[in-house]
């Protein structure tokens, strides 16, 4: 047997729907596990199960977490590893079920149980403040909330800032998802800056608008693996910053500014 | 002048419209002050201020919102009222 291990369990939230929870989570999860991490990722959307498809792990459910919670099977029975990377599980959520079948107390007890055997819990919150939100993030030691540049994700962002806050759970941090660097720069959509400002939280990333994860996530291979794409090396750098590294921030511009003199280089030669 | 200001100044920058709409929204989401009790301190606000002056009721506009205090570099929030005055009352009487 392995020696106990005090893992973390992270909630990947937003209150609003459509934000990217569910790709930020599945690549926060495998972008651990690259590192060596163990890591279970665990989908709370019951009902509205999703994060096994973004994985492409939907074949392999057997068991899901209402039947660990209503112990219909063992809690390892019920964790699917990830076909590429050795210590990554998921834990699906229940397809049939609704949000009531799982209890906050419950979901305490399950992520403290899955804490002594990984390193990291990424819970993947549904959307909403109701039920299933409450049981999310429930026995979660970090939040983390994503929101878009848009000014309903940041308005339910800062609603959920402050419904976390309410219930213990400090310091969340945030991730600006599906930046559009064209759009900053025409002063069409709000910058990092302007949100930063507006929800008074740390910044632990920021992920560009790229066809790149729409591609991955048909594949079911989350874009972290993609070293070639600029969302990979984004989610990427998230997953440093939550190991405790010190990364430097994605500049969106500059990488504009590269592409540009790569097409310079073309057709003048080097 | 400025050339090139003359072309982008022509409509505002949607970001700032979206900035703003969010800070005034976010003071009303954030303090939990209800249309309700907005009312209410309306109603209040109406009965003081007719012993002195006759009002328009329907124009009198109450709303929450963020404003900058000098020396303060975070915003405060305010209840700002708006109250046309249609006639002073004799102050006699």
């Amino acid at each position: 047997m392995a020696k106990e291990k005090m893992g973390t369990a992270i909630v990947i939230t937003s209150g609003k729907g459509g934000v990217g929870k569910t790709t930020t989570s599945a690549n926060i999860g495998t972008g651990l596990a690259k590192l060596g991490y163990s890591v279970v990722v665990l989908d709370a959307d019951i009902g509205l199960r999703n994060l096994d498809v973004v994985m492409g792990l939907e074949n392999r459910i057997v068991y899901d977490i209402v039947d660990v919670v209503e112990k219909n099977c063992k809690l390892k029975q019920a964790l699917i590893k990830d076909k590429r990377h050795e210590k990554l599980y998921l834990l699906p959520a229940a397809q049939t079920k609704d949000k009531t079948a799982v209890k906050p107390e419950q979901m305490v007890e399950l992520v403290n149980e899955l804490k002594k055997s990984h390193d990291y819990i990424i819970i993947d919150s549904p959307a909403g403040i109701e039920q299933g939100f409450q049981y999310s993030i429930a026995g979660a030691d970090r939040g983390i909330i994503v929101t878009t540049p848009e000014i309903s994700a940041v308005r339910d962002a800062d609603r959920v800032i402050g419904i976390l806050e309410a219930n213990e759970l400090h310091d969340p941090q945030l991730i600006i998802n599906r930046i559009r660097p064209d759009m900053v720069k025409r002063g069409d959509m709000m910058n990092i800056d302007d949100i930063i400002d507006i929800l008074a939280i740390d910044l632990i990333g920021i992920v560009p608008d790229d066809e790149s994860i729409v591609i991955s996530t048909n594949k079911g291979e989350p874009v972290v693996m993609d070293e070639k794409a600029l969302a990979g090396k984004a989610y990427r750098n998230i997953v440093r910053r939550i190991t405790g590294e010190e990364v430097e921030l994605l500049n969106l511009e500059e990488n504009d500014e590269s592409k540009f003199s790569k097409v310079l280089k073309l057709i003048f030669g080097k | 002048m400025d050339f090139f200001k003359m072309f982008t100044r022509k409509k505002e920058n949607s970001k700032n419209v979206a900035k703003e709409r969010l800070k005034l929204v976010l003071v009303h989401d954030r303090s939990d002050l209800s249309p309700r009790f907005l009312e209410m301190i309306k109603g209040d606000i109406v009965k003081v201020i007719s012993q002195y002056a006759e009002i328009d009721e329907s124009e009198i506009e109450i709303k929450m919102t963020k404003m900058k205090k000098e020396g303060n570099k975070s915003p405060v929030s305010a209840l700002v009222a708006n109250i046309p005055i249609v006639n002073v009352k004799d102050k006699k009487k």
